[in-house]
């Protein structure tokens, strides 16, 4: 049995005939072919698959792909805007925040949320709200200086 | 070597192959979508020990989608997984006590499963879905039987049996040091503190979970097998020679963008070889991913070391005498590497950065119904550096002396050449004293022990540990590995390609999984040739493009890679001063390179370009007699010794006493790794490692259930992965003490902060509990739990 599908990923309109057991993040991955969101664990604790869905940043791995429909998805790819990187990009790129880049999409697309909601976060608020993405390579450091960066960029742009 | 201003080397330069990661436009083999693709879906062993009474695969073979199913016995003519050290008295290999056990390990085991996820059989099919709706449909006949998992256990009367081949589990004894000198040193000492030390087992955890695709072109008869490898010559050759028996020329391994190593992505795997080998059978290309269970279940895992440790010291703090002995859990199988882990990557290491005169270490390496234990971050060293960080502190408590004042009372003296020590290295360089300094100046020390007096005053639990820890790196050369056992050489490739245009493309056998190296090497380049980074283009991870290479582990990427690299580029500038010579009318002695010209000595004016040297070697017209056309150059580097990194670090801690709960508070560690190409990469990498140290003090820990023989934590969710919000910012420095040993003075620093983290940690943790009697914790990880443990039996008097 196969169901239909339908929604919007980096503003282009998407659809498919799925299984109603594909994961979100095989959907966009393997159906799609967008393989920037990746897949670092199976219990949902890596945060390596994060997107955002209608603005909220998600776990795709959390939902099937029918639970997606009609819904607005933004994945890494389509976070630069016309060839020019998100501040967040840039702050990975700044402060060495990525070593491997296996979770850094992912990574990246929890901070979008989170400056969204703490504008001028703490030290302490930037790892709080990291809780749910794991890096093996960085231990966290760069990558808290590099939310940081960004954060201060976007603040001055304001 | 000299670094100047204008060099790019030392310069913390934005990394080169960022953006692509940044926007999502990685390639990882996961990645990976060829036309025809099949998909792989392993089943495993559910029990830790089991005999396979049979397996029918009728239903799964019935399934939609699924193309084949292959067991164990349908692999004929498949051979075991090589493990390429040996340990054999008769192949004259030191410190062999019994000869190593080479058990067999199949891809697919057709009699035996000895640990939960051995895999059994492969189902193979048009989809992933079906392949593991195939898998499930798999039955297997089990006669479960007893199991054995601890290292303490592992050689005890009644444990299972895991191999026929190893009589009581005993995979091979190894000692190392002068018994006789060291029992006499203890007779004649003050002190004698003796603890056992035991460093729990590690699962890597590489972000990027294992996978491989291969595809067979039955036109040209080549196999290409792209898979997460730190080193792909290396999969390449023991997937040849020794398992599959197919030719090599026809075998291109690729290993693109790879998310994380840790020494898990060096071994040779079941999987890779048995998609390898089905893709020949079905003509079709099949790509295999692991799931994280089955990442914790199958991937190398590290560590598993249970020491007794005795140090002997004089009265006044010298140590006079080192004596250990360790029981090494190599798991169920021998992975490719395993037995060098515990062996030479280990005892060569209990000299540390101290001057102690007599050492003798034996191991026992031990058979379990475990996941095979090999490198992981460190290996070896960290196990080593662990012990003796931890004897030493314990000694200092029982000397009633600051453990500052005991290291610098028995630090090797500052020396550059050569230091032997009494476990049969021979150092480089060091000033271990001299980064301790720096380290107890940066802490404020003095500063510390007077607040820690009025903490404890108050009632709250604040300490420090130290660890000042040696690394040995670039393990070298090939002629010495050999002699030890090794299968393989350790030198490394690096060719030089100077386009016509000017252009220069560098292949480095070297390969990067989060190290830096398009970035890194570019500067090296640029700076030899003079020419700007955007101009340069590192290849790395294709057996199809680069000369036979062996791979990056052991912190060599940058020492013995670089170093071929240079090798290369000197060659390149040799040959252009001949051709730059001839069009300069000029003698080639007579010709110089400077700043991206070839040119008269001293004459600025008279040079030809880099350019148009690259251009006049592709076409020569005007051209010296007898030279070849074309710049293009190969070398391979084989160092004459080891590099040997070092440093101090220093992490403060305050315990709740209420929960046992652990919290850093600093950690500041300095390093000397000799010249360093990019800091800003190299102080990445200590805090990449400096939390995988903490982690294993602190949290991590495979646990395996001792009566199922099940593997407790074998996700996520189980296993403790330290998160952003369980670790401090880090405070890194440097000592520079180059290597005489290359030109490039650079010794490594890909595993320092692992080697040094742990042991600061539990030192810390033991001095915020020293004041109610603590001396030592047995076992790591100190979680609340142990550390609560501790306190309350503390406070019983226990």
């Amino acid at each position: 049995m196969k169901l239909p599908v339908k929604m919007t990923i980096n503003g282009q309109s998407v659809s498919h005939e799925v299984e109603p057991r594909l994961l979100l993040v095989h959907y966009i991955r393997e159906t799609v072919g967008l393989t920037g969101t990746h897949v670092g664990c199976d219990t949902s604790q890596c945060g390596a698959c994060t997107i955002t869905m209608n603005g909220q940043a998600v776990k795709s791995c959390t939902l099937f792909a029918v639970q997606a429909t009609g819904a607005n998805i933004m994945t890494i790819e389509g976070l630069a805007k016309d060839g020019e990187l998100h501040p967040i990009q840039q702050g990975f790129w700044e402060k060495h925040g990525l070593q491997c880049g296996f979770c850094t999409p992912g990574m990246i697309m929890a901070a979008v949320q989170m400056l969204e909601r703490y504008p001028k976060p703490t030290e302490e608020i930037i790892r709080h709200q990291l809780e749910g993405n794991l890096c093996r390579c960085t231990g966290y450091h760069n990558i808290v200086k590099a939310i940081e960066w960004a954060a201060d960029k976007m603040a001055a742009a304001k | 070597m000299a670094v100047t201003e204008d060099r790019l080397f030392g310069k913390s330069i934005k990394r080169t192959e960022d953006p692509r990661f940044i926007t999502g436009r990685g390639k990882y083999v996961d990645d990976l979508k060829l036309p025809g693709m099949t998909y792989a879906a392993f089943v495993r062993s559910p029990h830790a020990h089991a005999r396979i009474k049979g397996i029918d695969v009728s239903q799964a073979k019935a399934h939609p989608g699924v193309i084949a199913v292959y067991t164990g016995k349908d692999m004929t003519g498949v051979n075991s997984l090589p493990c390429g050290w040996d340990l054999r008295k008769e192949k004259g290999i030191p410190g062999v006590v019994q000869d190593l056990a080479m058990v067999p390990h199949m891809p697919l085991t057709s009699d035996v499963a000895r640990h939960v996820g051995d895999p059994v059989a492969v189902v193979i099919a048009e989809s992933q879905d079906a392949a593991q709706d195939g898998a499930e449909k798999v039955q297997v006949s089990w006669e479960p039987l007893a199991s054995v998992t601890a290292t303490d256990k592992a050689t005890g009367s009644g444990a299972a049996k895991v191999h026929d081949a190893a009589p009581s589990n005993v995979a091979f004894k190894w000692a190392l040091g002068d018994a006789a000198a060291t029992d006499t040193a203890f007779k004649g000492a003050a002190v004698t503190v003796k603890k056992r030390i035991v460093n729990q087992r590690l699962v890597a955890n590489a972000m990027e979970p294992r996978a491989c695709v291969a595809r067979f072109d039955d036109a040209t008869g080549e196999l290409t097998l792209w898979v997460t490898s730190q080193n792909p010559h290396v999969h390449r050759l023991l997937m040849c020679a020794f398992v599959l028996g197919i030719p090599e020329h026809k075998v291109r391994v690729i290993a693109p963008d790879v998310g994380g190593g840790f020494g898990s992505k060096i071994f040779l795997y079941n999987e890779e070889v048995v998609c390898s080998w089905a893709s020949r059978l079905l003509k079709r290309p099949i790509r295999w991913t692991s799931s994280r269970r089955e990442a914790y279940l199958t991937d190398a895992q590290g560590r598993d070391h249970i020491t007794d440790a005795e140090v002997a010291l004089s009265k006044e703090g010298k140590i006079l005498a080192l004596r250990v002995k360790t029981t090494a859990n190599l798991g169920a199988y021998l992975s490719t590497f395993a037995p060098a882990v515990p062996t030479f990557l280990y005892g060569t290491l209990l000299n540390g950065v101290y001057d102690i005169k007599a050492i003798h270490v034996e191991v026992t390496g031990v058979f379990t119904n475990t996941t095979a234990v090999d490198a992981y971050r460190g290996a070896g060293r960290p196990e080593a550096c662990y012990v003796l960080e931890r004897i030493v502190d314990a000694a200092a408590a029982a000397l009633k002396m600051d453990p500052a004042e005991l290291r610098k009372k028995n630090f090797i003296p500052k020396f550059s050449g050569a230091f032997q020590t009494q476990v049969a290295v021979s150092y480089d360089s060091g000033d271990y004293l001299g980064a301790f300094e720096k380290l107890l100046s940066i802490f404020d020390y003095k500063k510390f022990r007077t607040e820690q007096e009025a903490a404890r005053k108050q009632g709250r639990l604040l300490g420090v540990g130290f660890s000042t820890y040696i690394e040995a790196c670039s393990i070298a050369p090939s002629k010495l590995v050999g002699a030890l056992g090794a299968g393989a050489g350790l030198y490394e490739s690096g060719k030089v390609r100077v386009h016509p245009t000017g252009g220069v493309t560098v292949y480095t056998g070297s390969h990067a999984h989060g190290q830096g190296h398009e970035t890194t090497f570019a500067q090296l380049v640029g700076d030899e040739l003079g020419i700007p980074m955007e101009q340069i283009e590192i290849v790395h991870g294709d057996t199809g493009q680069i000369p036979f290479g062996m791979g990056t582990y052991g912190s060599r990427s940058a020492s013995v890679g670089g170093t071929a690299i240079k090798m290369s580029l000197d060659k390149i500038k040799e040959k252009g001063k001949r051709i730059a010579a001839h069009l300069l009318e000029a003698s080639p002695k007579d010709i110089e390179y400077v700043k991206g010209q070839f040119q008269v000595k001293g004459v600025p004016a008279k040079a030809v370009p880099f350019g148009a040297v690259a251009l006049t070697a592709y076409v020569p017209h005007n051209y010296p007699e007898g030279l070849e056309p074309g710049l293009e150059e190969t070398s391979f580097y084989d160092p004459s010794n080891f590099c040997f990194p070092f440093g101090a670090h220093a992490c403060v801690v305050e315990i709740e006493p209420e929960t046992g709960k652990v919290k850093i508070v600093r950690y500041i560690a300095v390093d000397d790794v000799g010249n360093v190409i990019n800091p800003m990469i190299v102080d990445g990498m200590v805090h990449g490692g400096i939390a995988q140290g903490v982690g294993q003090a602190l949290w991590e820990g495979a646990v395996y259930d001792s009566e199922s023989g099940q593997l407790v934590t074998s996700t996520m969710m189980d296993y403790a992965m330290p998160k952003a919000d369980m670790l401090p910012m880090y405070e890194t420095d440097r000592t520079v003490t180059p290597t005489p040993v290359n030109p490039l003075g650079i010794k490594g620093a890909g595993e320092t902060g692992t080697i040094a983290a742990t042991p600061a940690v539990v030192n810390a943790v033991v001095d915020a509990l020293a004041g109610m009697g603590v001396d030592h914790i047995e076992t790591m990880p100190l979680n609340a739990e142990r550390v609560w443990k501790t306190i309350q039996a503390a406070k019983a008097g226990k």
